[in-house]
């Protein structure tokens, strides 16, 4: 049960994240690679703020605001140099290696000791029951932030930049602009969920990003899934799909784990189950040219 | 009052595909007038439109909006004065969006969008109202993505759109192109009224004659990038068909 209790609370600190991700990658159709250096970034930030004794909602705050820096440049390079965006997130992914490497000034640093954000709010006794409250009530802050900004006059124009760019200039917009402030969210998010994760786990490893992008994106495609199945429009119960994606994929990942699947094969494992689930949609298709 | 001074656009200049789209034109647009443009293809009108848009700079000239200059505005900054509809029907329209939303932002053309829930109940009432002059029935379907309307109903609610905030300048590039007849006929007149009750300044492209002859009080043609004919409305009424497709029966 504990095993499971852990997916949960992994699932609620990556909960950041997959907004996130959906944000750049479902609301503004741009396949923003940053996140896999900003994610580390966050925990990175974090692990340097709280051995400063910065406090840890301010060290969150910091991290978030390094997530925003990495996003907007990538964002910048995609809009005003005009590069891909998938290159320009390439480029600033490597750059903020280097960046991470600096700042932690090693490639591993424990946290245990610190007073971090589960410290600090400690409400149960059971360390994993009081992260599960906490994380719960992050959740909650930030799904009644995304849609109340997803809702608001400039979250329209969000969703109608990643729509059709012709449409929102003729509205008075620039595109451009709107971009470098969705994916500075995107990846401010992202920071966050790398944040808590260091926090959780006790300790920041430059390596932790490596393909999170991946099992973010496993978790945005179940619950986009789930909004075509239920046919779902509303932007809170859009995003609950999304949370209820990365729960899912997260459970899905322990139940691998607990059959028997090595530790060391988890990350081939992520990747098969995100083409499986990015294939199960057009495995149908594919019966059907059979038959033909 | 739209006047565009002696502007000249070439793209690729210095090249092999050098193309001279629009030639040292000066054009006067009047203040409620609705001037309908035909052409060749390549002839350079869809670039004049652009120019006056804001979507391409010109090489020379300026461009004067109510004797303001406004040649080195983004069409984004243009936008407040200047309301377009294209010829693809998907693409004055955001598909995800819904009817309202879509509203909502051309509410907010001329203004920044802030973080405001904006979309309450008076303004979904005002937007109904405003749809149910189309007699499409689309006014009880305000929550449903644009992308789920017919090519005919998403040009007309863009064409409604513009008259969310005050605009000066309508321009229309091409809007029945991809239309089936019935659906041009009823965008066209929703376009006309349009015109009429807001008293904008109207620039039409087309290459429908008849359409050309029937609305508009000005018919200008052009070709290699000038413009080389230029009737007002009594010429206008004169022409017949034959005579505007003569016109292009110069080789």
């Amino acid at each position: 049960m504990d095993f499971y209790l852990a997916a949960i609370i992994q699932a609620l600190c990556l909960g950041p994240l997959v907004i996130g991700l959906f944000l750049s990658m479902k609301i503004f159709n741009i396949p923003d690679i940053t996140a896999d250096g900003s994610y580390t970034l966050g925990a990175v930030i974090t692990a340097v703020g709280l051995a400063n004794g910065f406090s840890p909602l301010v060290t969150l705050l910091l991290a978030m605001l390094g997530g925003a820096v990495a996003g907007s440049w990538t964002a910048w390079i995609h809009t005003r140099l005009r590069i891909h965006a998938l290159l320009a997130g390439i480029l600033v992914m490597t750059a903020l290696y280097s960046v991470n490497l600096v700042l932690l000034g090693r490639s591993n640093k424990p946290l245990i000791g610190y007073q971090d954000l589960f410290a600090a709010f400690r409400v149960f006794a059971d360390a994993d029951h009081n992260a599960l409250a906490v994380l719960s009530v992050g959740s909650a802050i930030l799904f009644f932030c995304m849609s109340y900004l997803l809702r608001s006059d400039f979250g329209i124009a969000m969703r109608a930049t990643g729509d059709s760019e012709p449409m929102i200039r003729a509205q008075g917009v620039n595109p451009a602009r709107m971009k470098v402030y969705g994916l500075a969210i995107a990846n401010a998010l992202v920071a966050w969920s790398g944040s808590l994760m260091a926090q959780f786990q006790g300790f920041t490893d430059i390596n932790m990003g490596i393909g999170i992008v991946i099992s973010g994106l496993g978790a945005v495609i179940i619950g986009d899934t789930l909004m075509n199945f239920l046919k779902i429009r509303a932007i809170p119960a859009m995003l609950g799909c999304v949370l209820l994606g990365v729960m899912i994929f997260q459970s899905i990942l322990a139940i691998a784990l607990s059959a028997g699947v090595d530790a060391n094969l988890l990350k081939l494992t992520t990747a098969l189950l995100v083409l499986l689930i990015v294939a199960l949609p057009r495995v149908g298709s594919v019966m059907q040219f059979g038959r033909r | 009052m739209l006047q565009l001074q002696r502007i000249t656009k070439v793209f690729n200049p210095g090249k092999a595909t050098e193309v001279i789209a629009v030639q040292d034109t000066t054009l006067r647009l009047e203040a409620g007038s609705f001037t309908v443009l035909v052409g060749a293809n390549g002839s350079g009108k869809s670039t004049l439109l652009n120019l006056i848009a804001g979507s391409i700079y010109a090489d020379r000239g300026k461009v004067l909006l109510n004797d303001r200059e406004i040649q080195r505005l983004p069409d984004y900054r243009r936008s407040q004065w200047i309301a377009r509809v294209f010829q693809n029907p998907l693409t004055g329209t955001a598909s995800s969006l819904s009817i309202l939303d879509n509203f909502r932002m051309a509410a907010l053309r001329r203004v920044p969008k802030w973080l405001k829930l904006g979309a309450d109940a008076a303004f979904k009432r005002s937007v109904a109202e405003k749809v149910e002059t189309l007699g499409m029935g689309l006014e009880h379907k305000l929550a449903q993505p644009m992308g789920t309307l017919s090519g005919g109903q998403r040009q007309a609610l863009t064409l409604l759109m513009t008259t969310m905030a005050d605009v000066d300048i309508l321009l229309l590039d091409e809007p029945t192109a991809a239309l089936d007849p019935r659906s041009a006929r009823e965008v066209m007149g929703i376009a006309d009224r349009i015109v009429r009750e807001n008293n904008l300044t109207a620039l039409l492209v087309t290459h429908n004659i008849a359409e050309a002859l029937r609305y508009g009080t000005r018919l200008i043609q052009m070709e290699n990038g000038k413009i080389i004919r230029d009737c007002d409305q009594q010429a206008k009424l004169a022409l017949k068909q034959t005579d505007v497709v003569s016109w292009f029966d110069y080789y």
